[in-house]
């Protein structure tokens, strides 16, 4: 699981108001290199929840020194692109798993794929 | 059947214009009848040939022959099954003249349509005529059994108002009204209840006619169980034994009101079917009533033999041929089953369909019994959890080969977003819509896990989850598809679940593109690719089918109507079969029902066996594939008995038709020899790997059910919806 997809993920236990972001416990990271491409960096940053990005970072010792607030004119910025890059799509969780901030359940995530599937009594 | 007195032809006056285009028109029906082997020649004779004016093109043979005798006196009129053309000869060749003259380039009007009628002459009427089967051992019909007064006797006798309280199954029957007396009739263990008898025993309105069954020796005990059915156009009852332990050998069933077709299957594959007409008797005896099932395929139309009261000398059906038939509108129809209940266990002569000797009491005792449709959720999700994600999770790599090209309007929608935006592709399968445009961000998922497995492999952005449970971020999505996804759902609330998960997922202003497997396989007069294939694959089937048919026959599965290239509207076999199990579908041909099981013929780490249903668009490797098929079918049908692992108790009728017949392990070298050296192309694929059968679970949409099903979702808009190569997809866009 790449933190983009993490970006996008939210908890969806029955009665969860706040599921967002999950929490990462993650046992095995790997970080594969990707090809860098400014302008699609660019314009995915504004489809992000930009703090759920650093605080994921964050718990896998991957921020580098991406700032917690968004800075302006970052598609010129090919520095803080090339950053965001490496979170974004080459920063990937292996094993571990996804924890709902608010009911605790926990989502496993096994070779690289969090499994989001819940059980009868959780929907 | 009343002939229409009237003369439907409308003489037009045609400009010069229009004289050329019929000119055209005219050339283009020889080229066809070229190829269908019919010659036609310049000089006068006695028969035509009526382009246009056939079954195949749904005229009936009242309308065309009503139009006919206009002309003069007719000797014979030829239909051939599923052709769009007729043969008609007359007395005489003014006649013949006559007609070519006055009906040649007009229209023939019936109903709200008609057709351009093309004539020429042919020197002798020629085609094939199919070889007769007998009826079932054991099974008479006996026609005008009772009078117009005692069928209105009977039908009165049956007080519909009153439903037995003390019945326990009878909420089953959705589709079919039903009705017990002596003996309730259990849909739930297909047995009755011997020690209890229900108040109301056999009506006394219906003693004469036992009596009479009596005493010409139909029955030599009086029943003492009658079970009435009522079916309305387009019901039917799915192909059963009746359980053998429950009663006796004899068992009479009385056709009242609207005549229908009732076909019956052996184990072996033979299909008989039976027109039963209004006020006949069907008296099931021996084989026929312990080893052939008996069902009525839930159609609004029928194809039977013509019988022109009017005129018995002008046309005269010949039982045995098939040319002779017409299209019948069904009716209302009654049913009275009559029935002993057997005190002992059974010991009959057909143990493999014997339940009181081993054999499962089901509905068709050569099927594992499917499952029903589920009536509530936690069924619904049963259902699935078996035929549906475990399917797919046990096919995934099998499926995945053979999902390589995206379908070219699923690759145009996504090609149309802007770069940039977030697509969501809900049940992505193996990911095959996730790279499309690179330009977005995308993210796919699936309930299966060794599918999402296959994504991740191939660097794509995806995770597990249910379409009813999407754990995406509400509103975060500039698009979602969802292709081929749906139908798998088995509730229409569960279907509509998915799509409001959804749309919840979308931005406003968010478009989502909807792909569903179609009911309708042909939509504008154009066959999908999913049938099509099944043409190419099959050409050498017919002689199969030929070979068990008769006149009155039609084959299980391909109807008149499936087969026919004009026949879609109003002849759908529409509704389901429901008070029983869901119908295993026999892969490319039309379908018969909405909820359907749908053969998946796995073949371990073996190349693409068969193409996703609901995936009609051509891949590249389908010519290839089309190739070995034909190559290997010659060797199918020269030994049809002996397929090893084709799963036979699905579809007795047709064992063969199915696509995936053919790359089954049927196409192992046969232990008959013959076909081995015919095809050694074939050997690496078919040699050594065993085949296991899986059913997926599938609603196959109705035309206008999509977009019905979209009208109930909140803010949000069909933008646009198409049928493309046998599905239904519909665009939607959020508020």
């Amino acid at each position: 699981m790449k933190l983009l997809t993490h970006n996008m993920l939210t908890s969806h236990v029955k009665g969860v108001t706040k599921g967002y972001p999950l929490l990462i416990k993650a046992t095995e990271v790997k970080v594969n290199e990707v090809e860098f491409n400014p302008q699609f960096v660019s314009r995915m940053i504004p489809k992000l929840e930009w703090g759920a990005l650093v605080q994921a970072a964050e718990e896998l010792g991957h921020r580098q020194d991406l700032p917690g607030e968004l800075v302006q004119d970052y598609e010129k910025n090919e520095d803080f692109l090339k950053k965001v890059h490496r979170v974004l799509l080459e920063v990937e969780v292996i094993e571990g798993c996804l924890q709902c901030p608010e009911s605790g359940r926990e989502f496993p995530i096994s070779k690289g794929i969090p499994n989001m599937l819940l059980n009868e009594d959780e929907v | 059947m009343d002939a229409s007195e009237e003369n439907n032809v409308k003489a037009v006056r045609r400009s010069k214009e229009e004289k050329k285009l019929l000119r055209k028109q005219i050339k283009a029906s020889h080229t066809l009848l070229k190829h269908e082997g019919i010659h036609t020649t310049p000089q006068l004779t006695r028969s035509l040939v009526v382009a246009n004016g056939g079954l195949g093109n749904s005229v009936s043979r009242e309308e065309l022959s009503a139009a006919l005798k206009e002309m003069g006196e007719v000797e014979s009129l030829l239909m051939p099954h599923h052709k769009p053309y007729a043969f008609v000869t007359y007395r005489c060749e003014e006649s013949a003249l006559k007609a070519y003259t006055h009906l040649n380039g007009q229209k023939l009007q019936y109903g709200e349509s008609g057709v351009m009628l093309y004539l020429a002459y042919v020197n002798s009427v020629t085609y094939e005529e199919e070889a007769s089967v007998p009826l079932p051992e054991g099974l008479v019909l006996l026609e005008d059994f009772v009078s117009p007064e005692e069928e209105a006797l009977l039908l009165a006798a049956v007080d519909w108002s009153s439903t037995n309280e003390d019945v326990t199954a009878q909420k089953a029957l959705k589709h079919r009204r039903v009705k017990h007396y002596g003996f309730e009739f259990r849909y739930d263990n297909n047995n009755v209840d011997k020690d209890k008898p229900l108040p109301a025993g056999i009506p006394a309105e219906c003693l004469p006619v036992l009596e009479r069954c009596l005493r010409n020796g139909q029955i030599n005990v009086m029943p003492d169980q009658l079970t009435v059915n009522q079916y309305e156009s387009g019901q039917g009852i799915p192909p059963h034994v009746d359980t053998h332990s429950a009663f006796e050998d004899t068992i009479l069933s009385l056709s009242l009101g609207a005549k229908t077709v009732m076909e019956f299957r052996h184990p072996d594959g033979r299909v008989v079917a039976v027109v039963l007409p209004g006020r006949s008797l069907l008296v099931m005896k021996s084989e026929s009533r312990y080893l052939w099932t008996h069902g009525i395929t839930p159609r609004k139309f029928d194809m039977v033999p013509a019988c022109e009261q009017q005129s018995p000398d002008h046309v005269t059906p010949e039982p045995g041929t098939r040319s002779n038939l017409t299209l019948s509108k069904r009716g209302t129809r009654t049913s009275f089953t009559f029935r002993k209940i057997r005190p002992e266990p059974c010991r009959c002569a057909f143990p493999s369909a014997c339940d009181s000797q081993g054999a499962p009491s089901t509905l068709s005792p050569s099927t594992p019994s499917p499952p029903a449709l589920p009536c509530c959720h936690a069924d619904a999700a049963r259902l699935e959890e078996e035929y549906v994600h475990r399917v797919y999770d046990a096919i995934a790599s099998h499926f995945s080969s053979t999902r390589h090209s995206p379908w070219p309007r699923v690759c145009h929608f996504l090609s149309s977003l802007p770069p940039g935006s977030v697509l969501a592709d809900v049940g992505c399968g193996n990911g095959k819509y996730l790279g499309v445009n690179p330009e977005m961000i995308a993210v796919g998922c699936d309930r299966s896990s060794a599918l999402v497995q296959i994504c991740a492999e191939r660097g794509f952005h995806a995770f597990v989850s249910d379409a009813l449970n999407v754990p995406l971020r509400t509103a975060s999505c500039d698009a979602c598809i969802s292709i081929a996804v749906i139908h798998h759902f088995s509730t229409e609330e569960r279907r509509l679940a998915a799509m409001r998960e959804l749309v919840r997922l979308l931005k406003p202003g968010g478009h989502a593109l909807i792909y569903v497997w179609a009911f309708e396989q042909e939509y504008n007069k154009q066959r999908s690719k999913y049938l099509k294939d099944h043409n190419k694959e099959h050409n050498g089937k017919e002689n199969l089918t030929k070979s068990t048919s008769e006149d009155r026959r039609e084959p299980h599965g391909k109807s008149a109507i499936q087969n026919s290239g004009h026949l879609e509207e109003g002849y759908e076999p529409v509704g389901k079969v429901t008070d029983g199990k869901l119908s295993v579908h026999t892969n490319r041909t039309a379908f018969n029902t909405q909820d359907i099981l749908v053969p998946w013929h796995l073949k371990e780490g073996k190349k693409p066996g068969e193409e996703e249903s609901g995936d009609g668009v051509k891949r590249n490797k389908r010519k290839e594939k089309s190739k070995k098929v034909l190559t290997n079918q010659t060797r199918t049908d020269s030994n049809p008995g002996l397929s090893p692992g084709f799963d036979a108790s699905m579809s007795p009728g047709l064992r063969l038709d199915t696509d995936d017949a053919t790359h089954s392990p049927g196409s192992k070298p046969s232990p008959s020899g013959t076909t081995q050296t015919s095809s050694s192309h074939l050997k690496s694929e078919s040699e050594s790997h065993l085949t296991a059968v899986f059913h997926r679970y599938y609603h196959v949409f109705h035309q206008g059910e999509l977009e019905q099903l979209c009208s109930q979702v909140d803010g949000v808009k069909v933008q646009s919806s198409y049928h493309d190569q046998g599905n239904w997809c519909v665009i939607l866009e959020k508020d």
